[in-house]
């Protein structure tokens, strides 16, 4: 993609012209990208053991850290998460922008198609409903293995993605899929209420260690999964951020202006259906970020234009990942709190700010 | 506010191709047709019901001409600009862009031929006039968007003719109604279409600014050669600026003509019958 800068010469006519320029400023993406780098390094130098950053530097160039552990530590905990964290974040932050724009609703978030619900209710019934199911066949123990959970989580946000993929192709308008969104949390919600409401508090306490989210508990191996499945949303995401543009002005326009709006919706809801898809079934449900990201990067840019929000939406959510992780492990401290409990505590005093902030110079 | 027009208000003296209905014009008149549609039926189709607004009509556009769709309330205006801006499409006839049959046209073709300016609400935020403007370039860019120089010089050009170039920098959520319209249709200009709709272009303006926008789309249709068809319930403003008047009636009925015709024959008492006394006598009065 081409972030067009304007040239010099070009940068002294724009002062004597009444038009605006139009894409992005250099500086801010050097500092986008910086501040990438940065929470990237962090997060892997700063946790309940802190390690020199030169050593965090040779491991990652393939040398030999002083310590053994260090080298442990870095490579198979810290690096994996720190990849999860960068693309989690970068996912969510897409989708969100994504369901913002089509559904021209700035509290839009990846979880109102209902995949996440779908997610939340495949590790409800394995977890609290398995046992009673399956406990003669497999033995729970082997259920609830890491990949188990995942398995489960993607198999139940696939079943959703199918179901609103169907109907994204065949529905009138938008509205009907926030509607559909809406009504599989409410059904997926009376499910895991009834589950919850039989299981024995053990089980109960697995779920609901699942909802708090982390981005720790990707391994290698799953890695090969879930980077993959994250790289292709975000490229479907990239390739489809022409008519994002032109459905601001709605899908009237949209259309009178080239947009084959119902590909363009399906095209949309398919990348974004994925990328959160995937995060919640390796990380949980990751709050905040996608209704936030989006926000920040608007009132920092001050642009709506898509070719701008799109590669700030993933350098800046990626980051924001990366520090709201770091910050959950309070570098120093013993324990390490729920990533949600991060996300929300800081993502809503975030999207408070911009909201009334916008409220204040909209015109009407 | 650029005013310079508005030293020359009266009519302009050339004369207009006066509009007729196709049957007179189809081959008589030097002046092409960018939109025509023949035993055009408008409605809507739900599931197996459909309902009729209008049936029966024969429409020409010519290009350098400004047309006005005139009509009460339920005479079924929406839908037939609906129509004819391929946002819904005809329950039966067809309508032709250029010769050429709208439905075998793809969207990106559609676009660029026929521009709309719609009542929808446009919420953009974030968003200079320059960049909304630059949104009417989108049938010809590439998969990423991207603006080419030649692209910025027609927005700037479209956003001149619009005499809104001085707002580029402004956001378009600071924009007043007035303002808005201006450069909505400076995207609709940088579409570079041979065929501009404008869905009720007066509403929610002041005086003064409806004076301005009928003017600025009368010269605009005669000085770049586009067919600028306009739904509006401003009929003296119509009167004054359209070189053509289409009527639609509450019971249906549609009449085509240039504003003088269309009095003189009394289609306008016609078409507003079912109003009362007190609409008749109003409209008796304003036109002789």
């Amino acid at each position: 993609m081409n972030l067009s800068l304007p040239q010099a010469g070009q940068a002294s006519d724009r002062l004597a012209s009444p038009f605006p320029a139009l894409g992005m400023r250099r500086p801010m993406w050097l500092a986008l990208i910086a501040l990438v780098a940065a929470a990237f390094v962090a997060s892997l130098a700063l946790g309940a053991v802190r390690i020199p950053l030169d050593e965090v530097l040779r491991t990652l160039a393939g040398g030999q850290a002083s310590k053994d552990t260090w080298q442990t530590i870095v490579l198979t905990f810290r690096l994996p998460k720190a990849i999860t964290a960068l693309l989690a974040g970068a996912a969510l932050g897409v989708a969100g922008l994504q369901m913002q724009t089509l559904f021209r609703n700035p509290l839009a978030d990846p979880f109102v198609l209902g995949i996440s619900s779908g997610a939340s209710l495949g590790v409800a019934l394995m977890v609290l409903g398995g046992a009673a199911v399956s406990a003669s066949v497999f033995g729970r123990t082997a259920f609830l293995g890491e990949f188990g959970l995942v398995t489960a989580a993607a198999l139940g946000a696939a079943a959703i993605f199918v179901v609103v993929l169907t109907i994204a192709r065949q529905v009138q308008s938008v509205v009907t899929l926030l509607v559909l969104g809406l009504m599989i949390g409410y059904l997926t919600g009376a499910v895991v209420s009834l589950l919850i409401y039989f299981s024995i508090p053990e089980q109960v306490a697995a779920y609901v260690n699942w909802t708090f989210g982390s981005f720790g508990g990707v391994t290698w191996q799953q890695m090969r999964v879930f980077a993959p499945a994250l790289l292709i949303g975000l490229a479907a995401a990239l390739a489809g951020v022409k008519p994002l543009n032109a459905l601001l002005l709605g899908e009237n326009y949209a259309r009178s202006m080239g947009v084959n709006v119902r590909a363009a919706r399906w095209w949309v809801t398919a990348s974004a259906s994925l990328l959160t898809g995937a995060v919640t079934a390796f990380c949980g449900p990751i709050a905040f970020l996608g209704v936030a990201v989006p926000h920040l990067c608007r009132a920092l840019f001050a642009t709506n234009d898509h070719r701008v929000l799109m590669p700030a939406v993933i350098l800046l959510g990626g980051a924001l990942a990366l520090v709201f992780d770091l910050i959950a492990q309070m570098p120093g401290a013993r324990f390490t709190l729920p990533i949600n409990v991060v996300t929300a505590a800081l993502g809503a005093p975030i999207v408070l700010w911009v909201i009334l902030r916008r409220q204040s110079f909209a015109r009407v | 506010m650029n005013m310079f027009w508005s030293r020359h208000s009266h009519r302009p003296e050339h004369a207009r191709p006066s509009g007729a209905a196709l049957d007179q014009a189809a081959g008589s008149s030097s002046v092409p047709a960018a939109l025509k549609a023949r035993d055009l039926t408008v409605g809507y189709r739900q599931g197996t019901r459909t309902r009729v607004v209008n049936r029966g009509l024969n429409l020409c556009l010519r290009r350098g001409t400004l047309a006005a769709l005139l009509g009460p309330n339920g005479a079924g205006k929406s839908t037939l600009m609906r129509t004819l801006a391929g946002l819904q499409p005809p329950l039966a006839g067809e309508v032709w862009l250029d010769g050429r049959p709208m439905r075998a046209l793809s969207a990106n073709e559609l676009a660029r031929n026929l521009a709309v300016v719609l009542t929808d609400r446009v919420d953009a935020g974030y968003m200079s006039a320059y960049a909304l403007a630059a949104l009417g370039r989108y049938p010809y860019t590439s998969w990423d968007g991207r603006l080419s120089a030649e692209d910025e010089a027609i927005i700037q050009e479209a956003m001149r003719a619009a005499r809104c170039e001085s707002l580029a920098a402004r956001m378009a959520s600071e924009l007043s109604d007035g303002e808005r319209q201006r450069v909505m249709l400076a995207r609709a200009l940088a579409q570079q279409t041979p065929i501009i709709l404008l869905d009720e272009p007066t509403a929610f303006l002041d005086l003064p600014r409806r004076i301005e926008i009928m003017h600025l789309l009368r010269d605009l249709a005669h000085n770049t050669g586009r067919a600028f068809l306009i739904s509006t319930h401003d009929l003296e403003l119509a009167l004054r600026f359209a070189d053509e008047l289409w009527l639609m009636a509450a019971d249906g009925a549609f009449s085509v003509g240039a504003p003088d015709e269309v009095s003189a024959r009394g289609d306008l008492l016609r078409a507003f019958a079912a109003e009362g006394d007190e609409v008749q006598r109003y409209l008796q009065g304003i036109h002789r």
